[in-house]
């Protein structure tokens, strides 16, 4: 593994460090009589961007929630920034203050304005002062560029700007490492791109990202690997050009052929 | 689309004309309202209609006319205003109307029951606090938190001394009152104390979340801590005697019952709505049994079992106030009833709330209190209102275990034989009924207000 990483790891400036992030070996999960997922080992190492792709119900969705603990697997270990998961509430709520996630449909709280939104983690799990809190969030909220949206309540946003607000949710508890659900894919065309925009721009400072997206062209400029998924197991792993140029298996030429039009 | 292909080009702005008559005035909106749906006889099924429309319309004015002019008549043309003479039934048995002087001598029972006169103004401060706190909290004022606090802590502590009082022995007991002033100020230090940490996170998540209820336990607590002191106070200020609650009446007695019942039922509810979504069987399996029970018997013969029956089961001589019992009853009921309203909005909550909750660290009760019971209770408020309605109502089962509330009182006046006249009894329950009415119409109107209020904005 490591050598894969040292081969990927100069990317435009973007470094990964030989520090491991997620370690997931052996994992196997199941819905019931449903082998979800299948052996999955993987480790990500910091600063890392990986992202994932495959047909729909392949498990992706259910290979990230795993890494937070929404949900949980039966078999193997998933040790994250060296804290394994266990059903021990303690390290789980410790993962998920660590682990910021962005969902698909933003899972904003429609009842808070974008301010309360942005420090109620802040404020009732990392216990920081409210005026501490509110400037982080008024900090993260100017990096997301909806600094003047910050008393309005989610319905009054845009579908780019609710899931630039769940971008500035997650940040503000500092996280060390970001998962993305699909975070483009309930999006207006026009307004995937101000969101991948705000992801780039991490992926620029450094945040180690775990990405389930079908946006190929962002694949290619972030990504140091992406991982291809088909019926709950790791298919392929690669760097993005050989991925795209030179996939190995069937699967994935299938799958590349049929999202990428041709 | 090129400039070619449009045929004409209005350049200037068109003029603004009136609004065609049938739009304006009393005539266009009586037309366009009421007449409209009556006059159109173009085809065998709209004559049909209109026909229809015109019988219901004829048929509901006649109503309303029969109902309202029956009313002024009764109230105002044929009734009695006053008895100058005070010759009492005399002055109604002439006339065919309501008998108003018979609800002016009576008001003073209606309100109070059979509350000694000279001690009355106790119930009218407690009454005034409490308009004073649903004032504060109802219409935008500053520090509404802390008024909500102490209108669930120091109110019923305050009012309780107020109603029932509570002298302290005079032959100089004087290590009464001193446990009067230290058990209530270590109450008040170790509340106080649990308030500011549970309020900072400092005691952990679910000290924070059953702060509440901790809060509602030291009131019911230091009610009985701080009995001693206040009423020392007030004894030695204003010599209060004490007035049993069977002298008590009234609508004194339903706004207690009532306002016991809507303050314990929301939190019961929520914490038992909670316990039957719980996964750990247990707390679930109570928690259904308990709702299913209560609402598969009636109100009625919980407070019938507790008038008549409780007493085969305690010791001789053990005496469990009468009114307090009903009191736990309807709470108990209230709970149950709130707790499958406010499951509703639980349930109303999609996935992804709980999941944003979850995925940044916060706790379950975290998730509980700051995002899904807000949600929920807002999108249950008319269900919510609806239950209080219906408690408010309810209350009038007490009579059952003779407590005379304001319909029981005024039941006990019409026994009274200075005032028998055919329409005393008529005038009684419309008087009643407009009281009712007042709050329940109240309520009713508030629950739009809030929703209107917390639906602003978002969604
Ligand atoms: N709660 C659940 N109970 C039972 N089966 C589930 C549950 N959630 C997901 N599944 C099943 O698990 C499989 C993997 O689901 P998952 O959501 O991880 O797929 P995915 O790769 O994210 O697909 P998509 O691209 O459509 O989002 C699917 O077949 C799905 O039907
Ligand atoms: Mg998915």
């Amino acid at each position: 593994m490591s050598e894969q990483v040292q081969e990927n790891a100069p990317r435009g400036g973007m470094t990964v460090s030989d520090q491991v992030a997620i370690e997931i070996n052996g994992m196997n999960k199941w819905y019931g009589q449903f082998h979800v997922l299948r052996d999955i080992d993987l480790t990500v190492y910091e600063g890392e961007r990986i992202v994932i792709c495959g047909p729909s119900g392949s498990g992706k969705s259910t290979l990230i929630r795993c890494i937070n603990a929404l949900e949980e697997h039966q078999q193997g270990s998933i040790v994250v920034d060296g804290t394994r998961l266990t059903s021990d509430l303690k390290n789980i709520d410790k993962i998920r203050s660590e682990v910021g996630m962005c969902f698909q449909h933003f899972n904003l709280f429609p009842h808070l304005t974008i301010l309360e939104n942005c420090t109620l983690a802040p404020i009732w799990v990392r216990k920081i002062p409210k005026k501490e809190a509110i400037e982080t969030a008024m900090h993260y909220l100017e990096k997301v560029k909806i600094p003047d949206q910050a008393n309005k309540y989610p319905g009054q946003l845009s579908g780019g700007q609710q899931q630039r607000v769940a971008i500035a949710r997650s940040l503000c508890m500092r996280p060390r490492i970001m998962l993305f659900d699909e975070p483009t894919s309930a999006l207006d065309p026009e307004m995937i791109k101000e969101v991948l925009d705000t992801m780039i721009e991490l992926a620029e400072e450094g945040m180690t990202m775990l990405c389930v997206t079908h946006e190929m062209g962002f694949a290619r400029q972030v990504a140091n690997r992406v991982i291809f998924m088909a019926d709950g197991q790791i298919v392929e792993q690669n760097e993005p050009e050989e991925f795209f140029n030179n996939p190995q298996s069937d699967r994935t030429q299938q799958f590349l052929s049929q999202i990428l039009g041709h | 689309m090129t400039e070619k292909n449009i045929a004409y080009l209005r350049t200037s702005e068109a003029p603004t004309l009136p609004p065609p008559a049938s739009e304006v005035g009393i005539r266009g909106w009586l037309w366009k309202n009421i007449f409209a749906s009556m006059a159109d006889y173009s085809s065998v099924s709209k004559t049909i209609n209109s026909i229809l429309m015109t019988i219901l319309t004829v048929g509901s004015a006649l109503f309303l006319y029969w109902i309202i002019a029956g009313l002024l008549d009764f109230t105002l043309f044929s009734a009695t205003f006053s008895d100058p003479e005070g010759v009492k039934r005399e002055a109604c048995v002439v006339n065919a109307g309501a008998c108003w002087p018979y609800v002016q001598a009576k008001w003073y029972q209606f309100m109070y029951g059979f509350y000694p006169a000279e001690e009355v103004w106790r119930v009218n401060v407690a009454m005034f606090l409490l308009a004073v706190g649903i004032a504060w909290l109802v219409f935008p004022m500053p520090r509404r938190g802390l008024v909500a606090a102490l209108m669930l802590t120091a109110f019923p502590i305050v009012s309780f001394v107020l109603l029932n009082g509570m002298p302290i022995e005079h032959d100089g007991d004087l290590g009464k009152v001193f446990a009067g002033v230290w058990f209530p100020l270590i109450v008040a230090g170790v509340v106080g104390a649990g308030w500011f940490l549970a309020r900072d996170g400092r005691l952990g998540e679910v000290a924070a979340a059953v702060a509440p209820i901790l809060l509602m336990a030291a009131a019911l607590f230091g009610l009985f801590a701080f009995l001693p002191l206040i009423t020392a106070a007030l004894d030695i200020a204003l010599g209060t005697e004490v007035v049993e609650t069977n002298q008590w009446g009234g609508l004194t007695i339903t706004l207690v019952v009532a306002i016991a019942g809507i303050v314990a039922s929301l939190p019961l509810g929520m914490l038992l709505a909670l316990g039957r979504q719980s996964n750990a069987p247990i707390l679930k399996y109570t928690s259904v049994i308990f709702i299913e029970v209560v609402r598969g018997i009636p109100l009625i013969s919980v407070l019938f079992f507790a008038s008549a029956m409780l007493p085969y089961f305690l010791e001789p001589g053990v005496d469990f106030n009468k009114l307090l019992r009903a009191m736990i009853g309807v709470m108990l009921f209230s709970a149950a009833y709130m707790a499958e309203v406010i499951r509703g909005g639980l349930q109303a909550m999609p996935k992804g709330q709980y999941e944003g909750g979850m995925s940044l660290g916060l706790s379950y009760w975290q998730q509980m209190r700051l995002i899904i019971m807000p949600q929920a209770l807002t999108t249950v408020i008319p269900g919510i209102v609806n239950t209080f309605i219906g408690l408010f109502k309810d209350t009038t089962l007490v009579l059952i275990i003779s407590i005379f509330d304001l319909l029981g009182m005024m039941n006990a006046t019409l026994t009274d034989p200075t005032w028998a006249t055919p329409t005393t009894a008529y005038t009684g329950y419309l008087v009643i009924a407009l009281i009712y009415f007042v709050f329940c119409f109240g309520m009713s109107r508030y629950s739009v207000y809030m929703e209107n209020k917390l639906h602003r904005g978002h969604r």
